[in-house]
């Protein structure tokens, strides 16, 4: 304690006597806020981690007492207690002290659910609780990417059914209006990708196979995979977001009341219109990323027929048609995921952004693992 | 009013979340056109069973039979006769944000009526009309005031013409003028047209002006402690239960006068 006793105590706190066994502090003046933020740090440490038998505090004059004076008071005959020492409040008006035994009564409540809070806590517990609850998300989506499955099958066998005014309107969110961004995007990929692998290529004379990659590269891979993930951070938020919402506002239980299904009404048009344009923009998106490699192959001098030729004598057609199988699959998964997270949605504000964070999450899970199935499958079947 | 043949007849209902029972055997009958009011205390399970009754919530056990069918029991097509014969109207109206209230008003008539669209636009309007929005069908929802946004909420559950309305606290947070307002059209709609009106409610003014008869739920009985009319009630209970609620009494102490705490700014 010599290092403490050294330093010189901050005005308001005096210390009587610091003795190994007995300890006085005085505390002078007002304790409110602004002096208790000063007083606090020192006047613990002066009895934290101590062992005494006796704890005097003087209160000199204190016109006002605050909610933080009386956290210090408590929090010092706590931890002075605690050690088994015998604490004193002197000069306490008579007019705080039931606030005092209020205040000690909300530190001993805030004890005792600490205790309880933590009593399960520790071991492998929470791991495994962890675990059976990514196992069970895991369940439902496997779940509802198979009820997703089957709207698209009932709509598609019952078109009368189908509410394709909202499909339309849902399917000007997720394409038109996602066109410029995804055009740029495609149009920069094509370029950065062309560029570096010139700059590489050209040590080997071997700019021209630049082409054959870029095709290859955009048709089969990136094409669909790019737009999956577009389609998740884009549309797939906003279809959580707003089924979540909807959850929320009691419309979901008001659709369910009328008899409708929130399934076929809300997530039917979703998945349709992801399903329809998906693939469209996966295409402008392989033209965009053609048109970046093109403007790369002009500037080092090749004229645009050798570039056209090599990409187009490249790509074969099962290249295009596996790319837009896979966008297909990404879509259906996506939107699938997207709009369970959105019926999912628990109360609340908070719930929504979860629920947000969580298709969008999903989503690119479920891209990730599609995507390395189709590798292995187009593998397999020389694909 | 409880001549005809109960409309809603409850038995030995049943309510739990998970294991806490919320409810416990409960029985009542509604008659044909009367304004029937659940009320109590927050957390009496006055909505738990509202949403029970609508189909919602599946109870632990016990009958609600709506219009001669038992809800519990149907699924499938019989459950969409059921669904087709209640409006609800939500706590915060649940109108759909996407559409205007005329859509919003026709979108039951659009699912489940061959009319021409042209006649769905008429038939909204009517119901708008009923509850004094006939202004307002071409507005968007957010644009309508909590009022108007249950009015509105109210003309869309009626769209199919229901034997039963239910209404999830419907003063919940209006001013006591439009509130009353609101009594209105319920109580018109229940004479003019006959409606029978399930209606759960906690404001004391709104429920002696419209209900026939109310049913007191308690959460330490865990069902009905008092069944009549509101205005007997209210008058000549001599159950504390009843009283409480109806006194506005709060169930914890009082805090003492000589605990009073100097307060200074």
């Amino acid at each position: 304690m010599a290092d403490q006793s050294a330093t010189t105590p901050p005005e308001g706190l005096v210390i009587l006597h610091n003795m190994p066994e007995a300890l006085a502090l005085r505390l002078s003046g007002d304790l409110n806020a602004v002096s208790v933020a000063r007083l606090w740090g020192p006047a613990l440490s002066l009895v934290r981690g101590r062992s005494l038998a006796s704890l005097r505090i003087e209160l000199d004059q204190p016109g006002y007492i605050d909610g933080a004076g009386m956290a210090l008071l408590v929090k010092l005959r706590a931890e002075a207690q605690a050690n088994g020492a015998q604490v004193e409040i002197l000069g306490l008006p008579e007019r705080y002290r039931h606030l005092l035994d209020l205040a000690s009564r909300a530190e001993s409540a805030e004890a005792v659910e600490a205790g309880a809070a933590a009593a399960p806590r520790g071991g492998l517990g929470p791991l495994f609780g962890n675990l059976g609850e990514v196992l069970k998300s895991m369940r439902l989506v496997v779940c509802f990417v198979g009820e997703s499955a089957q709207v698209v099958y009932l709509s598609l066998r019952h078109p009368r059914n189908v509410r394709w005014s909202d499909v339309l309107h849902s399917a000007l969110a997720v394409g038109v209006e996602s066109m410029p961004i995804l055009l740029l995007i495609g149009f920069l990929m094509g370029l950065i990708m062309s560029f570096q692998s010139v700059i590489t290529l050209q040590r080997f004379g071997g700019e021209i196979y630049v082409p054959n990659m870029l095709g290859l590269v955009m048709f089969r891979e990136m094409g669909p995979l790019v737009t999956a993930i577009l389609l998740a951070a884009r549309s797939g938020s906003a279809f959580a977001a707003e089924i979540g919402t909807m959850r929320v506002n009691e419309e979901l239980d008001a659709l369910t009341t009328m008899g409708i299904s929130p399934v076929r009404f809300l997530v039917g048009p979703r998945i349709l219109s992801s399903l329809a344009v998906a693939p469209i923009m996966t295409l402008f998106f392989n033209f965009a990323s053609l048109v970046g490699g093109a403007l790369v192959m002009l500037s080092i001098g090749f004229p645009l027929v050798t570039f056209t030729s090599r990409v187009f004598s490249n790509v074969k057609h099962t290249d295009l048609a596996g790319g837009l199988v896979k966008i297909v699959v990404f879509s259906l998964l996506v939107a699938g995921v997207s709009c369970l997270r959105g019926l999912r949605t628990g109360g609340g504000a908070s719930a929504v952004g979860r629920s947000t964070t969580g298709a969008v999450v999903a989503g690119l899970i479920l891209i990730t693992v599609a995507d390395g199935l189709f590798a292995v499958l187009f593998y397999y079947f020389n694909i | 009013m409880q001549t005809s043949e109960p409309i809603i007849t409850v038995r030995g209902l049943t309510c739990a979340y998970g294991r806490n029972p919320v409810l416990q055997d409960v029985s009542f009958d509604v008659a044909r056109g009367e304004v029937f009011v659940v009320i109590g205390r927050s957390g009496c399970g006055k909505s738990t069973l509202l949403k029970h009754m609508i189909g919602l919530l599946s109870p632990v056990s016990g009958t609600i039979v709506l219009n001669g069918r038992d809800i519990v029991a149907a699924d499938g097509d019989e459950r969409l006769a059921i669904l087709k014969g209640i409006g609800v109207m939500y706590q915060m109206g649940a109108l759909f944000g996407s559409m205007t209230v005329l859509q919003n008003v026709g979108l039951p008539l659009e699912e489940y009526t061959g009319l021409p669209e042209e006649a769905i636009e008429v038939v909204s309007r009517v119901k708008l009309s009923l509850v004094g929005l006939e202004r307002f069908g071409h507005v968007m929802p957010s644009e309508l005031s909590g009022g108007m946004v249950k009015r509105a909420a109210i003309a869309r559950a009626m769209a199919l013409d229901p034997a039963i309305l239910f209404l999830d606290e419907p003063s919940a947070g209006l001013d006591p003028v439009t509130s009353a307002e609101l009594d209105r059209v319920v109580r018109s709609l229940a004479e003019n047209l006959g409606i029978t009106f399930v209606i759960v409610s906690h404001e004391l003014p709104s429920i002696l002006s419209i209900a026939d008869r109310v049913i007191l739920l308690d959460d330490q009985a865990k069902g009905i402690v008092a069944e009549g009319d509101p205005r007997e009630m209210h008058l000549n209970s001599v159950d504390p239960r009843v009283r409480r609620f109806f006194d506005r009494e709060a169930r914890m102490p009082a805090p003492q006068p000589e605990q009073s705490v100097e307060i200074r700014p």
